[in-house]
């Protein structure tokens, strides 16, 4: 890549500080992932006290890992994409650090309210009002930061990345906002405004949005910079970009109907649910196109850099499960998949296969710019090879176990006798899950154990930088 | 749906319609602005940090599968519909739902009809029966009795299958899987009864549900911890053979008992199933039977619900269902 072009000094202190905590957070979110996997096959793991049960570890897992390590994955390279294409240094970078800080105090605020079982029960919004409050300001203060670079910038078009980057902020702010809102009782009590049918409405226009904005736009952004960078080839189809942008944002906030199917909404509003679930087939692929066409003519490099493998693969696992989701989106799968084992699958082969895989290539690509170096010259390239095969290893344990073991809860579940009595009570359907719990327990293993690899190639290459700063500082002297 | 008001089903089906047809015009609009048919090596001229934008055409195919979507999506909401407009069809989840349950009902019909014939007591089928009659039936001649016999048999087999599948499914989350109950949640295998255990006592619990109300401190509100204490050991004290004494005054507790207790559970504490309040001098023991956990009893009172089974299962089934959790306590009886 031309490195020729002139730029000014970026604020890379600020990224290399996200850079690092999306690899703790990652251990972190993942250990307590392996931990109620591992609780569904030894249930002895709760420990007998309260803080260790999995109803109160599960939102753990799922906040830690989505907003703690995916949200530092998309604050550290939107914030270094924005300054590199708009040629310009971070508006402020004592708000940017404090948008550092107050993300990390909300995980770790977080981390201690979960636990203790203060909850405002919303999936993937429990966190009580307080902290929705501290989220939102620290949200305002990331957006200034953002749109005023991009307001500074001094090239005259704004990359696509940062269209998807700009996308995702807005709207979870307008989701975070408009699903929070409740009424406080006590400091760590509130009350949904929403009632009934609307705050199931509600929570899943939210929810489906947190996977549609959060971990899709969002990721769009950090692939549409970072996959033409290490392949050192330039994006497929300008055009594909707009239609699809355009068409995912507008589509994407209408699909989250869907998770609630067969419920007390009204068929109507299943029904568009679906159909913009569908719909969404096409704007969501085409990013996977982009991605994967930007490939040719580089393809040839997969063979010797791993950080190009883990894009690639990435991608690949976001077109399967984009594929996947409007599928279990029809009425007639989804009276199938509904409520068993295929739905945490089918997010786990975005969020391990998708999501984290496409921002594991992203800081193995900007950590050692951060430090001075060239992009993607971590201290070892062979411990990068390992982590992809055990990344990739895990995510397809993972999700072949949770396919089977939904299909078989939902043919069980189904299943009528002769009497017209269901032939299998719940217990039959959960002891028939067993074996794939224990496998998806090992998958997640094995991906957590690639995170830690990457732990260490991470702290070696930290510590070779500081020691050639000194000594460069050496030869000065 | 009451709580959507007119203006947001206009709002939703709007941004739904409206969603569909800006799609259309985007993608018609993109196609008509393309400078190239074929894919080319032409860029947009932008570069960003080195990055460059070729100027490829939309994938034919991809194009395709987008408007198949936005055509299907315009199919299915006409034939479905949107808002308060029900489509070209009368699908409704509820009506596909009903239709489905009434075919099932119409095919069991007649052989919940031949269970039904059958007296509880005689449609119960304990272990030990079971074993009685299928020797009685191998020792038999071949003719007319033993088919009759037989018929009999197979008919009770088949209702302790259907009873065992009702109960796994609508029973067991409260009662364990094997009937064996848990705290709060009665033994159903043993033969005590918190509201009798005759069959026709069983289906009218099942039927219409039970609600346990055991005020706090029974019938003397100024009771004090002592109280309790004193209470609670006389309480334990009444369990014969029990070898834990208890940390109060049993005397004290006696005369307690007589005056907040016995209303309900009888001078002799062998309690009443006309209100549910439970035998005191059994050792079976619904909220626990330690010190403590009587003493906490008393203090906060209790209430357990059964709920009521007639609407969901239906008078059928729960005849049915009866007939299974009487034999349960008959297996254990046998033992």
């Amino acid at each position: 890549m031309s490195n020729a072009i002139e730029h000014p000094t970026y604020n890379y202190k600020v990224v290399k500080y996200f850079a690092i905590m999306t690899v703790v957070w990652g251990i972190v979110g993942m250990a307590v992932g392996v931990l109620i996997a591992s609780q569904l096959y030894w249930p002895e793991l709760n420990f007998d006290t309260p803080y260790l049960t999995f109803s109160r570890l599960r939102p753990l897992h799922t906040n830690a890992v989505i907003f703690a390590f995916g949200g530092c994955a998309l604050f550290a390279s939107s914030y270094y994409v924005v300054q590199r294409t708009c040629q310009a240094r971070l508006i402020s970078d004592s708000l940017a650090m404090f948008t550092f800080w107050g993300w990390q105090a909300v995980i770790v605020a977080a981390a201690i309210t979960l636990p203790l079982g203060l909850t405002s029960s919303k999936e993937y919004a429990e966190l009580e009002w307080p902290i929705d409050i501290a989220i939102t300001i620290v949200w305002i203060c990331y957006a200034i930061v953002f749109f005023g670079t991009i307001a500074k910038r001094s090239q005259k078009h704004i990359y696509v990345a940062n269209w998807f980057f700009g996308a995702f902020i807005l709207t979870i702010a307008i989701l975070h906002i408009f699903n929070s809102m409740a009424i406080p009782v006590t400091a760590f009590k509130s009350y949904s405004v929403y009632a009934g049918t609307v705050d199931a409405m509600v929570q899943w226009w939210y929810g489906h949005n947190a996977v549609g904005f959060f971990l899709t736009a969002g990721f769009l952004g950090i692939m549409y910079y970072f996959v033409p960078k290490q392949a050192e080839r330039p994006v497929y189809s300008y055009r594909l970009s707009i239609v699809h942008f355009w068409s995912l944002i507008s589509i994407y906030v209408w699909a989250g109907a869907h998770h609630l199917h067969y419920s007390a909404l009204p068929d109507w509003a299943q029904s568009a649910g679906m159909v913009m679930s569908l719909i969404l087939l096409a704007p969501s692929w085409g990013g996977m196109i982009n991605g994967m066409m930007t490939l040719s003519g580089a393809w040839h490099k997969l063979r010797t850099d791993p950080i190009l493998r883990f894009l690639v693969v990435s991608l690949s696992f976001y077109g399967m499960s984009t594929f996947e989701g409007p599928m279990m989106s029809i009425k007639t799968v989804n009276a199938l998949s509904h409520n068993t084992d295929w739905t945490v699958g089918h997010v786990h082969s975005g969020a391990l296969g998708w999501v984290a895989m496409v921002s594991i290539g992203a800081i193995y690509n900007l950590l050692p710019v951060t430090l001075g170096k060239k992009q993607g010259d971590m201290y070892s390239t062979n411990l990068i090879n390992i982590h992809f095969w055990l990344a990739t290893i895990g995510t397809v344990l993972y999700i072949v176990a949770m396919w089977v073991n939904g299909i078989t809860q939902g043919m069980m579940w189904r299943a009528v006798n002769e009497d017209g009595t269901l032939a299998y009570s719940f217990v039959e359907s959960l002891e028939a899950s067993y074996n794939g719990y224990l496998v998806r327990a090992i998958g997640g293993a094995v991906f957590l154990s690639g995170m830690l690899v990457m732990a260490y190639n991470v702290f070696m290459t930290v510590r070779s930088a500081k020691a050639e700063e000194q000594a460069a500082a050496l030869a000065k002297a | 749906m009451s709580e959507l008001t007119t203006f947001w089903h206009l709002w939703v089906c709007a941004i739904v319609i409206g969603s569909m047809i800006a799609c259309g015009i985007l993608l018609s609009l993109t196609k008509r602005g393309q400078k190239h048919d074929q894919e080319t090596d032409q860029t947009t001229g932008h570069a960003f940090d080195g990055i460059e934008e070729l100027d490829n055409p939309l994938p034919k195919w991809w194009l395709g599968m987008f408007w198949a979507t936005i055509v299907f999506g315009f199919v299915y909401i006409g034939i479905y519909g949107i808002g308060d407009w029900t489509g070209f069809s009368d699908w409704s989840s509820r009506g596909q739902w009903q239709k489905e349950v009434d075919a099932t009902e119409e095919k069991v019909a007649p052989y919940f009809a031949k269970l039904t014939a059958m007296p509880i007591e005689e449609l119960a089928l304990s272990n030990t029966q079971h074993a009685e009659l299928r020797q009685q039936i191998d020792g038999m001649e071949e003719g007319d009795a033993k088919k009759a016999l037989k018929a009999n048999f197979d008919l009770r087999k088949s209702a302790m299958s259907t009873g065992g599948r009702l109960f796994a499914s609508n029973c067991s989350v409260c009662h364990g899987s094997t009937a064996s109950g848990s705290l709060g949640f009665p033994n159903l295998t043993d033969q005590d009864w918190l509201y009798g255990g005759k069959p026709e006592q069983i289906r009218e619990t099942l039927l219409n549900g039970r609600n346990g109300a055991m005020p706090a401190n029974g019938l003397k509100p100024d009771m004090t911890d002592q109280d309790r204490a004193d209470l609670a050991t006389y309480v334990i004290s009444l369990t014969p053979n029990r070898t834990d004494k208890g940390n109060g005054d049993a005397e004290k507790g006696s005369a307690l008992y007589a005056q907040a207790c016995a209303a309900c559970h009888g001078a002799d504490a062998k309690g009443n199933i006309a209100v549910g309040a439970p035998n005191l001098t059994d050792n079976i023991w619904l909220y626990g039977g330690s010190q403590k956990q009587i003493e906490f009893t008393i203090k906060h009172g209790r209430a357990g619900v059964m709920p009521p089974w007639k609407e969901f299962l239906g008078e059928d089934k729960i005849h049915v269902l009866s007939a299974y959790v009487y034999s349960l306590s008959k297996n254990k009886e046998a033992e």
